[in-house]
C-alpha cells in the first residue's frame, strides 16, 4: 500500500533545507522497496519545526520534526512510515498546541493539500464559495461580503463589500480583479504562505469579486522575491483550466520596489509604468487599472471570500470583535522563540501571541518592543501587550494592526537606531513623488543621525519632520513612516539620550 | 506679464455645484478642482507642481486645504469640488505644512535667487515668500543635488541646470500630455529622482523635439530659455500670432522695450491652448538677423551692382518701370505675387493694386502651388474653399484618417492635439508613402498604415469608397437629406466597379486589399471620423480629383457639419488660407468670388473707383512661361520666393531672367531677388499690426512688437507704391484695410478689430448671421446647397517609372526647418537641420553602392542635383524621399512642370529620378554657388554706392 509523505514546499521549510530531505526520502525509500508518495504541500507554520514531515497513518497525519537530511535514516529505522517513534516525533499534526488553539479559516488548507491539484483542494472544501456565488446575482455577493464585516487585509482595513459595490455600481464596458501579492512588510509571510500552500483559494476569491462586479480579467501582482509563490499560482491556474469559467486570470511579476504595494503604485506598474502613487480621489473602485473601474484587494481579503460566500456571511462575522470581523493569520517573527503563522480571531491580545504562541524572545531575554503591521507600524513597548488584536483599539494607541506581521525585539535593541531605520527605509523605498516622503525621509536619517550623536536639540525637529511626513505625504509610505518613528521617540525617550 | 494660473485645467460640464471656500460662495462645473474652485472664490493657494495647463499630479504637498467633516488635509490640486463642501485654504495648521514643505525643498536648492535666471519669475521663489519661511532648520549641508548638479547646455535654446529642479515633473508631464513626444522621465526612485531625457542623454540627443513646453511648464530656473539667461526677464508682453505653419499659434512676445526676449505659447490661443513647436517658439532669431536688408535698393540690370537708395526714389524707379512695360507691352504684361507670409491686410492691398493700379487680374499666389486643389475640390463639392472644423474638434473624433500629411514633422501642433486623441483611444489610419513619425508615436499608434505608392492617392481613396458603398456602410439618411441625388446615384454606380475594389487596385497602389477594406470599415463605422490632409494629397498630377474623393468618402459617411468630423487641410504657409480668402488669385476677389460675376465686380469698382477686367489673369506658371514668350515683363513679388520654391528651377530662373522689371520685397536676399531690380525691404511679423488666417479658418491678431526695421510695414511699402503709380490709398493703420476687406466681403461682414480684441480671435464666415464666427461649417447644408458627388477615375501620373529612371521622388518638409529656409536657416535650427537629405531604401542603397553620408546624384528628366544619402526603411523600396529647404540642394532642379489637370498645382510628389554615387556637386549646383557669389558681391557694394 502507498504510503502519503507530505515535505512542504514552502519558501521557509526550502529555505530549511525541505528539498534535500524530501529527496532523501524519496531515494531511501526506493532503496527500500517502500512505496511512498511524497506531496509538497504548503507548509503548516510552526517554522521552528521546519522541516516538518507528515505521514498519512490510520491514526491521521503523523509529524516528525525538524528533519534534516541526516535524520532520514534513522526515520527509516524507527518506521516512521507508519508513525513510528523516533526523538523528532510530534504526534498528531492536529494535537500539536500552537496549531490546536488556532482557529484556521482562511489558511485552514495550508499545509494540508496538495497546492498542484485542485481535485485535493475541491476534496478539502474548496470550490463551494464559487458555486454558491453562481447561483447569486452580484448584488447578492457583494451583500454577503459586506455583511461578513470582511475588511481589507493589506493594512488599510477598509471595508471589503463597499469597495465592490463601488464597483459594482460604476458602469464601464472592462472591470478588473487586482490582487495584491506585494507583500513587503518585514516580517510579515501570510500571503505567500496562502499563495505557496493553497493557491487555488485564492483564484476562487477572484473569480466570484469578478463576478460579484462584473470584471472578467484578474491580475495578481506578485513581488519578484516570491519565486515558488508566483510558480505555484502558474501551475494552479493551468490546472484550473476552465473552473473559473470566462473568468481570465493574469500573474504579474513586481520589481523590488516597496511602493509598489502601494495600491495606486501597483496598478501603475501593472500598467507598464514607473511604480509610483496616484492621487486619489479617483478611487481605483471607480478608475483604477487603464482607467477602468478596479477591486485591488489583498491576497488574504480575497482568499477570504469563498468560505463567506460557502458558509454565510454569519460564519465569518460571528468571528472577532468590535468591527473586526473574522479572523486574521497574524505572522510572528524577529526575535521569538516559536515563529510562525497564527490565525485566530480578532480579541485576543498582543500579549497572548508573544508569549502563548510565540514563547517569548529566541534570545531568552525579555522582549522590549513589538513593531506591529511590517516597517510603517508602530512600535509598542511591552506596557501595550495587553492591547486586544482589534483595528480600532490598535488605532486607539496610535498604532496599527496592518497586515498583521508582527516583529519583537528583546531588551538589547536601540530603539533610536531604529527610529533612523524607519526613515532610511523609507527614504530607499519612497517612490519620490511626494515631496515630504522625497526628501523628508533623507532628512529624516540626517536628524537622527544627529540626535544619535548627542544632539538632542535636534528632537524637536524630527517631531516637525514626522508631523509634516504624517499630515502631508501623498501616501501611507510617508504618511505613516512617523508611527514607528514618534512610538520610538514616545515609549523610548532614553534611547535618544 | 503672467496670465493667471488656475492650477487645473478647466472642466466641461452641464451639471455645476456649488462650495463654500473661505466663506465665499462658488459655483463651478462639477469636476472643477477645489484649486481651480478657490481661484475663483479669490483664494489663491500654494502651489508648485499644478499648473491649469497639466492633469493635477498632487506631488508637491503645498496646496494642502481643509475640508469640513473630512480628515486631514486633502490636495486642492486633486479634490474634486464637491456640493456642500466647506474649504478652508488658511489656518495656522495649514500654515505651519506649508512652511514645512518649503523648508524642505529649500534644503535641496541653491540660495543663489539673486544670480539666478529666473529670479523675479521664479514660483519656487515666490511660494517661499507666500508661505513666510524664514529658515531652513535642517541646515544646508545635508544630501542635495546642487554640489555636483552638470548643466546640461546641448540645446541650443534652452538649458537644464539640476540643480534648480524640484522634481515636481510638470516638464515630464508636459512633454507627454501637452506635446506627446515623451522623451523626459524621471531616473531613479525616492531622493534620487531626477529628471532625464531619454536614459540620462543630453537633450540633443534625445528624442526631444525642443518644443518648449518643458521650459514653460518649469516653475524654477531648471529649464529656461538660454535668451533670459542672456539678458534677463521681459517687463511687458504682447499677443500676436506665429509667422511660421498654417496652425496659426498665438504667442505671448515677451519684450525688454523692443527686444523679444522670449516668445511663449499663449493658453488662451483657440489654435494652440498653449503649446507650440521648435519653430514659433525658438526660431524667431531671424528678425534681427545680420542679414536682413533694411534699405530700398534698385539696379538697371542684375550683372550690376545694387544701389541704395530712398523709399521715394525705389517707388518712382518701380513705378516708372511698370509703367513703361505696360506702355510697351500691354496692360497685362505685368503682375504681382501676393504673399502667404503676409497679412491678410497686406495681401488685399496688392491684390488691389494688380486689380485697381495694374488695371488687370495678374495676381496669384503660393497656394498655386500648394493647397489650390483644395480651394478647387472644396468649392465643388462643399461649397468653401477651406477646412470645414476647429482644430478642437479632434478632441471628439473617434477615428482619425490623415492622408498624404505629416503633421509631426510640418504642423507639430495639431500633430500633439492628434496624438493626445489617439492616446485617449481614438483610432489612427495614416494613407502615406512613408512611415511618418504619427505610424508609430508613442502610445499612439496608428491602427492602419496604408502605405502607398506616390502618385496613387486617387487609386486607394476611389478603393476607399468601393468598399464604403459596396458593403453597406453609406450613411443613406445623411446622403438623401443632404447632397444632390443623381451625382451620388452616378458616383455610387461609378465607384461599386469592379476595377475600383481594393483587390482590382492592389497592383497599382501597392497596399493589401485586406488593409484598404478594415480601414474603410472603421472609417465609416468607428463614430466620429475626421479627414486630415495635406501637400501629399494636393501637389500631384490629379491633386484635385484627390480633395474631391476625400469629400466624397466624408459626405458618404456623414461625416461632415458637427464637432469631431470633417474634412481638414492643414494649410502650409502661416497665412496662405488668409492669402487665398483676400483674393489673391487670377479668377477670384476676396471672399471667392469669380470676376467674371458682374455684381461683385461693380461693387469693387464702385469701392475702388476704377473699372475692373471681367476675365482671369495669368496664374503662376502661366506667368513664368509669358515670361519665357516675351509677353510678361514685370514682376511685384511680395514675400515670396519661387526661384526656390516653385518647380523645376531652371525653367523658373530663365522666366525670371526674361523679365524687364522684378520688384521683390522681402526680409532677406531670396533667390528671387537674385534676378530683381528693385528690392523693397520687407518687415517681419514682429514689425507689424494686422492678421493672419490659419487652415481652421480663423483670423488671429499680429500685433507690432517692434519697430519696422526698413521703417516701413510690408502695407506701407504697397501703399507707398500704388501712391507712385498715381492711385493714392488712404490707410493709417491696417484696421482700416480690414474694414473695407468686411464691407466688400460677406464671409468677412462681421470682423473687426475692436470684435478681435475682444475675442481673440475668430473663424470665418463672421457675419450677421453668426457674429462670433463658425467653428463648423456646413452645419445645417452645404455652402453650395447640397453636397455634390464627382466621379474620381484614376489616372496615372506621366511621370512613370523607366529603366532610366527607376525610382520615384517624393518631397516633404522636416521639423526644425521652414518651406525655403529663409527664417529658419538663420536660427540655431540649422544644429537639428542642416542639409536637405535624401532618404533612400536600404534595398535601393545597396543596388547603388550607396552609404549612409554619400553624396548622391539625382537625375530627372527635368535636371540634376547632388544631395546626400541617408538609408532608411521609413522610406519603401523604389521611393526615395527629401526636402527643400536649403537653396543649394536644389531639390526643386529635379522636380518637373507637371500639374494638377485644374488648378495647376506642381506634382511635387512624384518625379522618376536615377540616383548615382558622385563625389561633386552637380554642374548646376557649381553654377548656381558661382552666381551666389556673385550676387552677394553685388550686395556688398550696395551701401557704398
Amino acid at each position: 500500500m502507498t504510503v502519503t509523505v507530505y515535505v512542504p514546499g514552502d519558501a521557509a521549510a526550502l529555505a530549511l533545507g525541505a528539498d534535500e530531505v524530501a529527496a532523501a526520502i524519496a531515494e531511501t525509500a526506493a532503496r527500500n522497496h517502500l512505496d511512498i508518495n511524497i506531496v509538497r504541500s504548503g507548509s503548516r507554520g510552526l517554522f521552528w519545526l521546519e522541516p516538518l514531515v507528515e505521514v498519512v497513518t490510520g491514526q491521521g497525519r503523523i509529524a516528525y520534526g525538524p528533519v534534516k537530511v541526516a535524520d532520514v535514516p534513522a526515520l527509516f529505522a524507527a518506521n516512521f512510515t507508519t508513525g513510528g517513534d523516533h526523538s523528532l516525533l510530534l504526534g498528531n499534526i492536529e494535537s500539536i498546541p500552537y496549531l490546536a488553539r488556532q482557529q484556521r479559516v482562511t489558511m485552514r488548507r495550508v499545509g494540508v493539500v496538495n497546492p498542484r491539484s485542485l481535485d485535493d483542494y475541491l476534496a478539502h472544501g474548496g470550490g463551494k464559495g464559487l458555486a454558491a456565488a453562481r447561483n447569486l446575482t452580484p448584488a447578492e455577493i457583494v451583500r454577503l461580503v459586506t455583511d461578513s464585516g470582511l475588511r481589507g487585509r493589506g493594512g488599510a482595513a477598509f471595508p471589503t463589500g463597499i469597495k465592490w459595490q463601488t464597483v459594482l455600481d460604476t458602469a464601464a464596458v472592462q472591470k478588473y480583479i487586482v490582487c495584491n501579492a506585494d507583500e513587503g512588510d518585514s516580517g510579515s509571510f501570510s500571503d505567500r504562505m496562502l499563495m505557496e500552500g493553497d493557491p487555488f483559494c485564492l483564484l476562487e476569491g477572484m473569480a466570484i469579486a469578478g463576478r460579484a462586479v462584473g470584471a472578467t480579467q484578474g491580475y495578481i501582482y506578485v513581488r519578484s522575491e516570491y519565486p515558488h509563490a508566483i510558480a505555484a499560482l502558474n501551475a494552479a491556474l493551468e490546472a484550473a483550466g476552465d473552473w473559473l469559467g470566462d473568468f481570465r486570470i493574469e500573474v504579474r511579476k513586481g520589481a523590488g520596489a516597496y511602493v509598489c504595494g502601494e495600491e495606486t503604485a501597483l496598478l501603475e506598474s501593472i500598467e507598464g509604468k514607473r511604480g509610483i502613487v496616484r492621487s486619489k480621489p479617483p478611487l481605483p473602485a471607480i478608475s483604477g487599472l487603464f482607467g477602468q473601474p478596479t477591486v485591488i484587494n489583498n491576497v488574504i481579503t480575497l482568499a477570504s471570500v469563498p468560505d463567506i460566500l460557502a458558509q454565510g456571511a454569519s460564519f465569518y462575522r460571528d468571528l472577532g470583535v468590535g468591527r473586526s470581523r473574522g479572523t486574521l493569520p497574524f505572522q510572528l517573527a524577529g526575535n521569538i522563540k516559536h515563529g510562525g503563522l497564527v490565525e485566530a480571531p480578532f480579541g485576543c491580545t498582543l500579549r497572548e501571541l508573544l508569549y502563548d504562541y510565540g514563547g517569548g524572545s529566541r534570545s531568552g531575554r525579555p522582549l522590549r518592543a513589538v513593531q506591529v503591521g511590517g516597517p510603517l507600524g508602530a512600535y509598542l513597548p511591552a506596557s501595550q501587550f495587553d492591547t486586544v488584536l482589534d483595528y480600532e483599539a490598535f488605532a486607539t494607541i496610535g498604532a496599527v494592526l496592518g497586515h498583521g506581521g508582527i516583529v519583537a525585539f528583546d531588551d538589547t535593541v536601540n530603539m533610536a537606531k531604529q527610529a533612523r531605520y524607519a526613515m532610511k527605509f523609507c527614504a530607499l523605498e519612497s517612490c519620490g513623488k511626494c515631496t515630504p516622503c522625497r526628501i523628508g525621509s533623507t532628512r529624516g536619517v540626517e536628524v537622527t543621525d544627529r540626535i544619535c550623536d548627542g544632539e538632542e536639540d535636534q528632537i524637536p525637529l524630527l517631531r516637525s519632520l514626522c508631523d509634516t511626513m504624517l499630515h502631508g505625504s501623498m501616501c501611507a509610505m510617508g504618511g505613516m513612516t512617523p508611527y514607528p518613528v514618534l512610538s520610538a521617540l514616545n515609549h523610548f525617550p532614553e534611547d535618544f539620550q | 506679464m503672467n496670465d493667471i494660473d488656475y492650477g487645473t485645467p478647466a472642466v466641461a460640464s452641464d451639471r455645476y455645484v456649488t462650495l463654500e471656500i473661505d466663506g465665499v460662495t462658488v459655483n463651478v462645473p462639477a469636476g472643477t478642482s477645489v484649486m481651480r474652485a478657490a481661484v475663483r472664490a479669490g483664494a489663491m493657494i500654494p502651489k508648485l507642481c499644478a499648473t491649469d495647463s497639466l492633469k493635477p499630479f498632487g506631488s508637491c504637498r503645498l496646496c494642502l486645504v481643509e475640508i469640513e467633516g473630512r480628515r486631514g488635509y486633502p490636495a486642492s490640486c486633486t479634490t474634486p469640488a464637491e456640493a456642500g463642501m466647506k474649504v478652508r485654504t488658511q489656518t495656522p495648521k495649514l500654515a505651519e505644512l506649508r512652511r514645512n514643505i518649503m523648508e524642505l525643498y529649500i534644503s535641496d536648492h541653491p540660495l543663489d535667487c539673486l544670480t539666478c535666471a529666473a529670479n523675479g519669475n521664479c514660483e519656487l521663489q515666490k511660494v517661499a515668500g507666500q508661505v513666510g519661511l524664514r529658515e531652513v532648520r535642517y541646515g544646508m549641508m545635508g544630501a542635495n543635488h546642487v554640489a555636483d548638479a552638470t548643466k546640461d547646455e546641448s540645446n541650443p535654446y534652452f538649458t537644464h541646470d539640476p540643480a534648480k529642479c524640484i522634481v515636481c515633473n510638470r516638464c515630464v508631464r508636459a512633454c507627454e500630455e501637452q506635446q506627446g513626444t515623451f522623451a523626459l522621465t524621471i531616473a531613479g526612485r525616492g531622493f534620487e529622482s531626477r529628471v532625464t531625457a531619454g536614459q540620462g542623454l543630453p537633450f540633443m540627443e534625445s528624442e526631444c523635439v525642443s518644443c518648449g513646453a518643458c521650459v514653460n511648464a518649469c516653475p524654477t530656473a531648471a529649464l529656461i530659455e538660454n535668451s533670459v539667461i542672456a539678458q534677463g526677464q521681459p517687463e511687458h508682453a504682447v499677443i500676436t500670432t506665429c509667422a511660421y505653419c498654417g496652425v496659426g499659434c498665438n504667442f505671448k512676445a515677451e519684450m525688454k522695450g523692443t527686444q523679444v526676449i522670449r516668445m511663449v505659447p499663449w493658453k488662451d490661443g483657440r489654435a494652440n491652448e498653449g503649446h507650440a513647436c521648435v519653430k514659433g517658439r525658438f526660431a524667431w532669431g531671424y528678425a534681427t538677423h545680420p542679414d536682413r536688408i533694411t534699405k530700398p535698393m534698385i539696379r538697371a540690370t542684375t550683372r550690376d551692382p545694387w544701389r541704395e537708395v530712398s523709399w521715394d526714389e525705389a517707388f518712382a524707379y518701380a513705378a516708372a518701370g511698370f509703367r513703361r512695360i505696360q506702355g510697351k507691352y500691354g496692360k497685362g504684361a505685368v503682375g504681382a505675387l501676393v504673399s502667404s507670409r503676409c497679412t491678410n491686410e497686406e495681401d488685399y492691398l496688392v491684390q488691389k493694386l494688380v486689380r485697381a493700379v495694374f488695371g488687370n487680374n495678374n495676381v496669384d499666389t503660393c497656394a498655386r502651388v500648394c493647397h489650390a486643389p483644395t480651394g478647387y475640390g472644396l468649392g465643388q463639392t462643399l461649397g468653401t474653399s477651406a477646412g470645414t472644423q476647429t482644430f478642437k474638434s479632434v478632441e471628439k473624433a473617434d477615428v482619425l484618417l490623415l492622408v498624404g500629411v505629416n503633421p509631426s514633422e510640418g504642423h507639430p501642433v495639431v500633430a500633439s492635439r492628434l496624438k493626445r486623441r489617439v492616446r485617449e483611444g481614438a483610432k489612427l489610419i495614416v494613407i502615406d508613402p512613408r512611415e511618418i513619425d504619427m505610424v508609430t508615436a508613442p502610445h499612439a499608434r496608428a491602427t492602419h498604415h496604408l502605405k502607398l505608392r506616390p502618385g496613387t492617392n486617387v487609386a486607394i481613396l476611389t478603393a476607399l469608397a468601393h468598399v464604403i458603398v459596396t458593403e453597406g456602410l453609406l450613411d443613406e439618411a445623411f446622403i438623401a437629406e443632404r447632397c444632390e441625388a443623381q451625382a451620388f446615384a452616378d458616383w455610387r454606380e461609378f465607384v461599386a466597379r469592379p476595377d475600383k475594389s481594393p483587390e482590382a487596385t492592389e497592383a497599382v497602389t501597392g497596399v493589401p486589399a485586406a488593409d484598404v477594406r478594415s480601414a474603410a470599415r472603421l472609417y465609416a463605422t468607428g463614430g466620429n471620423a475626421a479627414i486630415f490632409y495635406g501637400l501629399g494629397v494636393t501637389e500631384h498630377a490629379q491633386g484635385s480629383t484627390a480633395v474631391i474623393a476625400i469629400a466624397n468618402l466624408a459626405m458618404a459617411t456623414g461625416n461632415v457639419g458637427r464637432e469631431g468630423v470633417g474634412v481638414n487641410p492643414l494649410r502650409g504657409q502661416n497665412n496662405v488660407q488668409g492669402s487665398c480668402d483676400m483674393g489673391g488669385f487670377p479668377d477670384i476677389f476676396p471672399g471667392y468670388r469669380h470676376v467674371s460675376d458682374a455684381a461683385t465686380r461693380e461693387l469693387f469698382e464702385r469701392t475702388w473707383r476704377v473699372s475692373l477686367q471681367a476675365e482671369p489673369g495669368l496664374r503662376i506658371p502661366n506667368m513664368f512661361e509669358a515670361a519665357l514668350d516675351g509677353s510678361f515683363k514685370g514682376l511685384y513679388c511680395q514675400g515670396e520666393d519661387p526661384a526656390q520654391s516653385d518647380p523645376n528651377t531652371q525653367h523658373v530662373q530663365a522666366a525670371l531672367a526674361a523679365m524687364e522689371l522684378v520688384v521683390v520685397q522681402d526680409l532677406f536676399l531670396n533667390e528671387t531677388a537674385k534676378y530683381a531690380h528693385v528690392f523693397l525691404p520687407g518687415a517681419s511679423f514682429l514689425e507689424k499690426d494686422g492678421t493672419f488666417t490659419n487652415a481652421e479658418r480663423r483670423i488671429s491678431r499680429v500685433r507690432k512688437v517692434m519697430p519696422p526695421l526698413a521703417g516701413k510695414a510690408d502695407w506701407e511699402v504697397t501703399l507707398g507704391l500704388a501712391n507712385v503709380l498715381g492711385y493714392p490709398m488712404h490707410y493709417e493703420h491696417p484696421s482700416q484695410i480690414m474694414n473695407e476687406i468686411a464691407a466688400l466681403t460677406p464671409s468677412f461682414a462681421g470682423v473687426g478689430y475692436s470684435k478681435l480684441e475682444r475675442l481673440g480671435s475668430v473663424q470665418w464666415p463672421c457675419n450677421d448671421k453668426a457674429p462670433d464666427g463658425t467653428p463648423y461649417m456646413h452645419v445645417n447644408g452645404f455652402v453650395r446647397g447640397k453636397g455634390r458627388f464627382f466621379n474620381t477615375q484614376y489616372v496615372p501620373t506621366d511621370e512613370k517609372v523607366t529603366p532610366r529612371f527607376p525610382l520615384l521622388l517624393t518631397t516633404g518638409r522636416t521639423l526644425t526647418q521652414y518651406n525655403v529656409g529663409a527664417q529658419t536657416r538663420r536660427t540655431e535650427n540649422v544644429r537639428f537641420y542642416g542639409e536637405d537629405l535624401l532618404e533612400i531604401h536600404p534595398h535601393d542603397a545597396e543596388e547603388r553602392g550607396i552609404k549612409d553620408g554619400d553624396w548622391v546624384g539625382v537625375q530627372s528628366r527635368a535636371g540634376d542635383t547632388v544631395l546626400r544619402a541617408t538609408v532608411t526603411a521609413r522610406v519603401q523600396p523604389g521611393v526615395v524621399y527629401t526636402t527643400f529647404h536649403f537653396p543649394e540642394s536644389g531639390a526643386n532642379v529635379i522636380t518637373t512642370d507637371n500639374s494638377d489637370w485644374a488648378t495647376n498645382c506642381p506634382e511635387y510628389k512624384v518625379t522618376a529620378v536615377q540616383l548615382v554615387r558622385v563625389e561633386q556637386p552637380s554642374e548646376w549646383q557649381r553654377r548656381n554657388a558661382r552666381a551666389d557669389e556673385e550676387q552677394h558681391r553685388l550686395l556688398a557694394g550696395a551701401a557704398k554706392a
